[in-house]
């Protein structure tokens, strides 16, 4: 009996052992290129090219970001982004609020047939060429609209939303308000909202991810570059130095300074656009998982 | 997830409309955003069955017929945009869905909460990079003169490596594994909170009988997410066919695309693209072939979850 605890007290720890080996092995792999980015955009643009950073900066040196903050396109981007992240995300906000309240309750006329009017757009949609047509003909098309609008509310979003209210504010509340004369807009106002905070912010941080995030509807509808959100010019810088470089094919290695700044420009551009979101992350983190579990709890 | 009546031993009767008026406003501006920006799409995919001029518009075009869907099947681009589309959605299912169910268990069996966290915490970290920055960070670092993988190789072979990029199958690696990379820490979320509600006295009574941490894990740990593990793959499995344009798009080039044409990224090229030809029609058939059997599988992927885990979308 003894040997047998001592077995399995070898076993457990043979198995500890593996779990926190793999978890640790896994998060190196992750942390690992975050942290090559950070230290090559700090470096030295030749030893970078020449393979001489692998961990830490090395030879700090700053050019590549003076050179990037000089690129005025970065700076309007930037205030681009945020206007359509802020803006953005205040109209899904209305939007799936308004649309997730009437849904939650149970005994309005008609909420199922208008709830498969919603959720059918799910998993069925006219794609890409009709939408673009749509846009074109709203004459929203190189417009901010045009990033706006047609995002205005994510299906899943309101059932979540509508979930949280259905599961949190039971209708006895509702109950009691009605016999106090509360409206249904008063309801609203007064009870849900201060109710569905939690909700909110889960909500307003998905869809402000997003917005900043996203670059393929500024990519089919904005031709206008002075419009352009961050996304597009980073896509113009990572891609289009690589397409030189394609081009170019036989480049040895150190050939010219202004190739190598130029890749180190591409991991400033990484930190630079990636940063808030990152810095903001850790803190908010709970919330995002919060949200993934009300998520799958459907009513 | 199963639908429940929530008001139990209440009966839910329908109110006269009339006295919700004002919750039939609230439900307005959503029903209008609906209606113009989904809906008419929808409707728009009637140019799949005409020949779509702008001047005449979207009802003034002539009708086709079925046409510009016999165009695609008969033309040699359908099956191979088709089997990329396929190959590559199979091939990311089938990597990227272990990865967090085995990242869940692993970490579950974590007894430091500290070292817990902050694992957690770095993991999670990368789902919220956007689709270009990845895409960025995959090119830099495999670049084969000046990124990292270029410098390594030259180092310890003495010569310059052969471009990655350029080959159509790596194309499907690089894809797939930078998704895992990205995503394997978030998807795990949900394994690792249905594994919190483990009741420990499962745990308590298995190891009195003498079982293993492994053990556990097996017996008591496994049976408790498999409902959701079959329910998550099925939702997966019903989604075949939905991958995304912007990140293929993104690793597309003129020497991968044997690989990395896929039906999405095709459609984009025959409508929309400069080197294309702005054929709507034929584009918006091509992308409505798509959309019809993403719901057939949807439809059919969700009788199937009924059937096995009484769980469904819907």
């Amino acid at each position: 009996m003894k040997n047998n605890t001592k077995i399995k007290h070898n076993q457990d720890r043979l198995y500890y052992a593996i779990c926190y080996t793999g978890v640790s092995i896994l998060t190196l792999i992750v942390l690992y290129p975050v942290i090559y980015v950070v230290s090559s955009s700090f470096s030295n643009a030749d030893l970078v090219v020449q393979g001489k950073v692998w961990l830490w900066p090395v030879d700090i040196n700053l050019d590549a970001y003076e050179m990037l903050f000089n690129y005025k396109n970065l700076w309007s981007g930037y205030a681009n982004t945020i206007f359509y992240t802020v803006a953005g995300t205040v109209i899904n906000l209305v939007v799936t609020l308004c649309c997730a309240y009437p849904m939650a309750r149970k005994n309005l006329r008609g909420r199922n047939q208008i709830m498969f009017l919603f959720s059918f757009t799910m998993m069925f949609s006219g794609g890409m060429i009709p939408t673009y047509i749509l846009v074109k003909n709203l004459g929203i098309m190189n417009t901010r609209w045009a990033l706006l609008l047609p995002s205005a509310m994510s299906v899943y979003n309101m059932i979540v939303c509508r979930t949280f209210i259905q599961t949190n504010i039971p209708e006895e509340m509702l109950e009691a308000s009605q016999i106090d004369g509360c409206n249904d807009t008063q309801f609203f106002f007064r009870m849900i909202l201060p109710l569905s905070k939690p909700i909110i912010a889960v909500l307003a941080l998905w869809y402000a991810v997003s917005h900043w995030n996203s670059y393929f509807s500024a990519f089919l509808y904005l031709k206008d570059s002075s419009l352009y959100p961050l996304q597009l010019f980073l896509r113009e810088i990572l891609f289009a130095s690589k397409r030189i470089v394609e081009t170019d094919g036989m480049i040895e290695a150190g050939a010219s300074i202004s190739t190598n700044i130029s890749v180190v420009m591409q991991y400033c551009v990484i930190v630079v656009s990636t940063a808030p979101l990152m810095c903001i992350y850790p803190f908010v983190q709970k919330h995002f998982q919060k949200g993934v579990m009300v998520g799958s709890v459907k009513g | 997830m199963k639908k429940k009546n929530v008001s139990v031993g209440r009966v839910i009767t329908k109110r006269d409309p009339r006295k919700d008026w004002r919750l039939y406003m609230f439900l307005l501006v959503p029903l209008i955003y609906i209606i113009v920006f989904k809906y008419m799409p929808i409707g728009g995919l009637v140019i799949a069955f005409k020949e779509y001029k702008v001047r005449k518009g979207i009802w003034g075009s002539d009708w086709v017929g079925f046409e510009n869907f016999i165009k695609f099947f008969e033309s040699y681009q359908f099956w191979r945009v088709l089997k990329n589309t396929v190959i590559l959605s199979v091939y990311t299912i089938a990597i990227s869905f272990p990865f967090p169910v085995m990242f869940a268990l692993m970490i579950n069996s974590v007894r430091n909460e500290k070292f817990k966290k902050v694992t957690q915490t770095i993991v999670n970290m990368p789902h919220f990079i956007s689709t270009i920055v990845m895409v960025g960070i995959v090119f830099s670092v495999f670049n084969s003169r000046t990124g990292l993988y270029g410098s390594l190789m030259h180092s310890i072979t003495g010569s310059w490596p052969e471009d990655l990029f350029a080959s159509p199958a790596n194309f499907r690696h690089f894809y797939v594994w930078s998704a895992v990379w990205q995503n394997f820490g978030w998807d795990s979320i949900i394994y690792t909170a249905a594994l919190s509600s483990v009741d420990p006295s499962y745990h308590e009574a298995a190891e009195i009988d003498g079982a293993s941490r492994l053990q556990r894990v097996i017996h008591v740990d496994l049976p408790t997410i498999l409902p959701t593990i079959i329910t998550m793959l099925i939702l997966r499995m019903g989604s075949v066919m939905t991958i995304g344009f912007e990140k293929v798009y993104l690793m597309q080039n003129s020497l991968n695309l044997s690989a990395s044409e896929i039906i999405s990224t095709y459609v984009y090229q025959v409508g929309l693209s400069a080197q294309g030809n702005g054929n709507f029609s034929y584009a918006t058939a091509i992308g409505m072939f798509n959309s019809v059997i993403n719901f057939v599988l949807v439809v059919v992927v969700n009788k199937i979850s009924k059937k096995v885990s009484e769980t469904s979308l819907w």
